[in-house]
């Protein structure tokens, strides 16, 4: 546990670095920063990079407290797209807020 | 505020015969009758009105948005080509290693990524155009462009290879969608033979594309 800057106590992040994760499909309406793309998507955790402010309540003038755990999450791309026209080697990395995320592999692996 | 209008820092890529024009499409975003280039309006002339603000500060905070360029991030890339230990810093934390050189961040983190023999890094935001501001100065219209943003994700190489940049099949091409908190530099390879160029030699090389991953830097 650790105290935000507003005082508040937040739970430790849930997940570690290397870890096999998955994104939640989920379609809620109003502001979200997980793209479609990824939902559903297995990866794993690249680094933990802080708690921030939960932008899909501040983009409505709410605190957007407590603040999130945020990750970056590793994707072979060819577990992205079907299609994928480059070699395996490819990646992509981006960033998911903790509330996004679930352990063990998606369900569109 | 009104960037999007400001067509003179909007340069598409016809420089190096890019054939694909990035920067159509991000026009069409933002045509100034548009719902919210209006709204902008309505509220920058309430402000006014109200004197909750001036007409200058908006002014003056749209010239030192047009007056940042790519500098900072020149001088960033060419310190770490140049010092081992700064770089060492700059890829631990690339938000202190940034202050250190005097370069306000804002409130915003910055990771470095680092452009190898083995891994080359490209940056999208697929939700909208986070970009360094901070320290590259204004997006280009490219990066904008909803083409761009969605095209990138899923075919980099593609993308990159209409910018000139072609990349080698056992090189790991790693797209890094911006797409929250982070932002992103990347830090591209130093050219070999530029082992005893100078400072300003190799601030010459380093080009606002390149610090994207689009591009990497070549010798003339």
């Amino acid at each position: 546990m650790s105290a935000t800057p507003s005082g508040e106590i937040m739970p430790a992040p849930v997940y570690g670095t290397g870890e096999t994760v998955s994104i939640i499909v989920a379609f809620p309406p109003g502001h979200r920063r997980t793209p479609n793309y990824i939902k559903g998507k297995t990866g794993v955790i690249e680094r933990y990079c802080g708690a921030f402010i939960n932008p899909e309540e501040r983009a409505y003038g709410l605190a957007g407290l407590p603040k999130r755990h945020l990750y970056r999450v590793r994707f072979n791309q060819t577990d992205i797209w079907d299609e994928y026209d480059g070699p395996v080697v490819d990646t992509l990395d981006i960033e998911i807020y903790e509330h996004w995320l679930r352990s063990g592999t998606g369900e569109t692996a | 505020m009104s960037a999007h209008d400001e067509q003179d820092h909007d340069h598409g890529h016809h420089e190096d015969g890019s054939p694909l024009n990035y920067a159509d499409d991000s026009r069409h975003d933002f045509s100034e009758t548009d719902h919210y280039p209006l709204l902008v309006e309505a509220v920058r002339q309430l402000l006014i009105e109200k004197e909750i603000i001036k007409a200058r500060d908006v002014q003056e905070r749209l010239d030192f948005m047009d007056s940042r360029g790519v500098e900072h991030g020149a001088r960033i890339v060419v310190k770490a080509w140049t010092d081992p230990d700064y770089k060492a810093r700059l890829m631990a934390d690339g938000t202190a290693a940034v202050k250190e050189l005097g370069i306000p961040m804002a409130d915003l983190e910055l990771l470095v990524v680092e452009n190898t023999a083995e891994i080359h890094n490209l940056i999208v935001c697929t939700l909208c155009s986070c970009y360094p501001r901070s320290i590259l100065g204004l997006p280009p219209d490219w990066y904008k462009s909803k083409t761009y943003r969605s095209r990138a994700v899923n075919e980099p190489r593609s993308v990159m290879r209409e910018f000139g940049t072609i990349i080698a099949d056992n090189v790991t091409v790693r797209v890094h969608d911006s797409n929250a908190d982070m932002r992103y530099l990347v830090l591209p390879e130093r050219p070999a033979g530029t082992e005893d160029w100078s400072e300003e030699q190799l601030t010459e090389l380093i080009t606002r594309d390149c610090l994207v991953g689009i591009t990497v830097p070549t010798i003339p």
